[in-house]
């Protein structure tokens, strides 16, 4: 039976009236924004048309922001103060990056994840993404000609939950509406699957400047299942370059090279990579910064014989995907090839011998994520036509569970299970008139919780004294569709037990966002405030908007006074929305939905009895 | 606020309570279910409708997952009947399934000191086979038999095949996982 069409809740109510949306691929390497016109996908090209924009971004000593190419270009005279491939740190520590070996950056220990010292000051991974994102919505709305009222953000497959809220974090300072983080591979699969209308079961193996991930999914009649996904978020293409580049220092002696001679090396070390896709031998002229004359050569076997152990590497993650989604090779339809890495000839081979079939390469595997990651946000922001109806059900990649006795870890959520998803477990305290209990979060794969990510730590507190064993402290995770998690504890047998609700967070505060959110906008107070009260309004006409919608199909589901209260609600919001406060009017519109949750949840259950009524008015009994 | 869900995993998709699923006829209700609960269908609705689709969508993804696999749908199944399966708290096997289980711990134990990925493959198919048998039984037990107290002991057992299983996959993997290792990483070992 083929999905039932249904119109979107919040729709605009003037449909000719289109959101400008985009998709953002945000890599370690290049970056790209896309969007849908005249419904096909394209990638945004800058004013000198190219769509790839260097993940690269300069910290000038007078203040001045390079980003893309141009910080590109003073990458090698000044180190220090340009930040490549950022997309490494994000919800990292010190003891993260020290794993990706020489790099010069000034790196400070900051709980949680780390900062970079430029000449700009303290930044934050996140508020350098933010340089880069802010890039890709200026190009987006020169070329669109308005304001982006939505975009989706790819990450990895396999980032983990701290990675996620950075990379929100970092879309919310460069003043983007985020509507899903979106996993690469399933953006691939989008765009690949609703270009070829295949059907199947389909591998899609991306192997970015920076991360790999393997994801299985299954396309079918308009759905996207991923059924298991998993990989490497310190495996990538900026790999094979460092492989290549410490080949040299190792071959010419140059053990000790300075930060500068380092970004020399890499970036002949990357050319020389590019050009082995096509070539034998690859040389470079790289001039060390005592002026000595480098003559560097290195052909391809040397080059395929070095980075064997990272071709090796992932193979590993995707022999576990294929376990876990209970398939073998011979049940995979398609293997599909995303990220610049891939048109490694050697790669490409071991591709081609693990699955035993050629990978489908006929998308431009650098643009395909972007282009997927915009077709998604066209959808999401309501411009779905009818006949464009396809539905996203992706996975977590990673377990979720809790510390519990002797630092071994209880899995509360199990990888690859589908999002949104929550699931409740039960605790108990350990000694008699235990009043209090550490709640330890994890995240991985491993045993012991030391082997495994730490996302949170708190406490619950209240917990009536009782003898050890008989309180019961339910756990419950819920991960939303972003794969973004919040916990909560409640003891459940007095029903008057303390209660928490906790988001993990990776160092930064809500207060440090804000405050980055702020210093992002180099406007006086009263510009803020215009700014802000111009998004609250958006906002409160999208809410009323909606609610005007629901009442006129579903006000029956209300009585009287339920009716005359959301009435009065929606009154105060117009009051407040021409008034000059924002923070007023924001209350107006977190009133309104608190009022208005009751009908909300009717409705939706009005709307699944109605279609399983009707499918049982359309069905013979099986039974 | 959580919503009032008074319907039990079957009624949401609107199947019948059985322990026999057409797997297709669940598969085809959950994508109906999702295609209209879910967050993407509500992306710029409001706050508490995105709320609402979350956890709706959520209960669909619980529903979905317990009745897709034939040991979680026994045991939601039994529990609707009142029935505790008792996994954690009950350990008593009769003596034969006992016997059964020692050889093939024993077996898992030297196919992976033998590194003999054959013998694990030609154990995890005698599982195989002897878990087909078990579901067939659970289904005579949860079905016209009315006997929930055998469909309780099944699903133990069957919880121990499932275990078994996890062990022979571990095990098969540090077989490859061995054979494939790579070479030492000399050249990519950064100084910092």
């Amino acid at each position: 039976m083929s999905l039932l069409q249904i119109s979107e809740p919040g729709e605009s109510p003037e449909p000719h009236q289109r959101r400008l949306a985009v998709g953002i691929d945000l890599g370690t390497t290049h970056s790209l924004v896309a969007t849908v016109r005249s419904s096909a996908a394209e990638c945004l090209p800058d004013a000198r048309g190219r769509v790839l924009l260097p993940s690269v971004v300069r910290y000038g000593p007078a203040g001045e922001v390079d980003v893309g190419y141009d910080a590109l270009a003073l990458a090698a005279d000044d180190p220090a103060n340009t930040i490549a491939s950022v997309k490494r740190f994000m919800g990292r520590g010190v003891a993260d990056v020290a794993k990706y070996g020489a790099l010069p950056y000034h790196f400070v220990d900051a709980p949680g994840m780390v900062a970079i010292e430029t000449a700009a000051g303290l930044r934050s991974p996140v508020q350098v993404s933010a340089e880069i994102l802010k890039a890709l919505r200026a190009r987006a709305e020169e070329s669109l000609g308005g304001e982006i009222a939505g975009a989706v953000v790819t990450v990895p497959a396999y980032f983990d939950d701290s990675q996620r809220q950075a990379t929100k974090d970092a879309a919310r300072i460069a003043g983007l509406n985020v509507l899903r983080l979106l996993n690469e591979p399933t953006a691939a699969a989008i765009a690949y699957g609703l270009d070829n209308a295949s059907e199947g079961t389909f591998a899609i193996f991306d192997l970015g400047g920076g991360t790999f991930d393997l994801s299985i999914l299954r396309l079918t009649r308009g759905v996207f299942e991923v059924l298991a996904t998993s990989g490497d978020s310190a495996l990538g293409g900026d790999d094979f370059d460092q492989a290549i580049a410490m080949h040299w220092r190792v071959a010419h002696g140059l053990v000790d090279a300075s930060g500068r001679d380092t970004r020399r090396l890499l970036a002949a070390a990357r050319e020389a990579k590019e050009r082995l896709s096509a070539d034998e031998a690859a040389d470079a002229q790289v001039t060390l910064t005592w002026g000595q004359q480098l003559h560097l050569r290195l052909t391809r076997r040397e080059f395929e014989e070095i980075t064997a152990p990272l071709i090796q590497k992932t193979l590993g993650p995707t022999r576990k995907a294929l376990r876990d989604a209970g398939l073998a090779v011979e049940g995979i339809d398609g293997v599909v090839l995303v990220g610049g890495a891939t048109r490694m000839p050697h790669l490409q081979r071991a591709v081609a011998s693990f699955f035993k079939r050629e990978p489908l390469v006929n998308l431009d595997p650098e643009q395909v994520v972007a282009l997927g990651a915009a077709v998604q946000a066209h959808a999401l922001a309501g411009n779905r036509a009818a006949g464009e109806d396809w539905l996203l059900l992706d996975v977590i990649p990673l377990s979720l569970g809790l510390e519990t006795m002797g630092g071994l870890v209880e899995k509360v959520i199990p990888r690859n299970s589908t999002i949104p998803v929550a699931r409740a477990q039960e605790f108990t305290t350990f000694k008699d008139g235990q009043t209090a209990m550490a709640i330890h979060v994890v995240q991985g794969e491993r045993e012991l919780v030391s082997d495994c990510r730490s996302l949170a730590r708190f406490e619950l507190r209240g917990i009536p004294p009782m003898v050890a064993g008989a309180a019961r402290i339910a756990v419950t995770f819920q991960v939303d569709a972003d794969g973004l998690l919040s916990v909560s504890a409640r003891e459940t047998t007095t029903g008057i037990g303390a209660s928490v609700v906790v988001k993990p967070s990776y160092g930064l505060t809500d207060d440090q966002v804000a405050t980055m959110l702020r210093d992002g906008f180099d406007h006086a107070q009263a510009d803020r405030d215009a700014r802000a009260l111009a998004e609250q309004r958006v906002e409160a006409d999208g809410l009323a908007a909606a609610l005007r919608a629901a009442l006129e199909l579903d006000g029956d589901l209300l009585s009287v006074g339920e009716r005359a209260a959301l009435d009065a609600g929606m009154a105060s919001l117009a009051a407040a929305r021409e008034g000059p406060d924002h923070r007023a009017l924001k209350s107006a519109v977190e009133a309104l939905n608190r009022a208005s949750e009751a009908f909300a949840a009717r409705r939706m259950d009005r709307s699944v009895s109605r279609a399983l009524a009707g499918r049982r008015l359309d069905e013979v009994p099986t039974k | 606020m959580t919503p009032e869900f008074s319907r039990n995993h079957f009624e949401l998709l609107g199947l019948p309570v059985s322990y026999t699923v057409d797997a297709a006829a669940l598969d085809s209700a959950y994508r109906e279910l999702q295609g209209r609960v879910h967050p993407d269908r509500f992306a710029s609705a409001s706050e508490a409708e995105r709320r609402v689709a979350m956890q709706w969508a959520t209960r669909a993804n619980e529903a979905y997952r317990t009745l897709r696999n034939p040991i979680d749908r026994a045991r939601y199944l039994l529990a609707l009947k009142g029935y505790d399966t008792g996994e954690e708290s009950n350990t008593s096997m009769p003596p034969d399934f006992l016997m059964q289980q020692m050889e093939w711990r024993e077996s898992v134990e030297g196919g992976r000191a033998r590194r003999d990925a054959g013998a694990l493959e030609a154990l995890r198919r005698e599982i195989e086979a002897s878990r087909a048998e078990m579901h067939a039984l659970l289904a005579r037990a949860l079905g016209g038999d009315r006997n929930y107290d055998a469909g309780c002991s099944l699903v133990r057992k069957l919880r121990f095949l499932d275990k078994i299983e996890a062990e022979i996959d571990e095990a098969l993997e540090a077989i490859l996982e061995g054979a494939a290792a790579p070479r030492p990483a000399r050249h990519v070992k950064g100084t910092a």
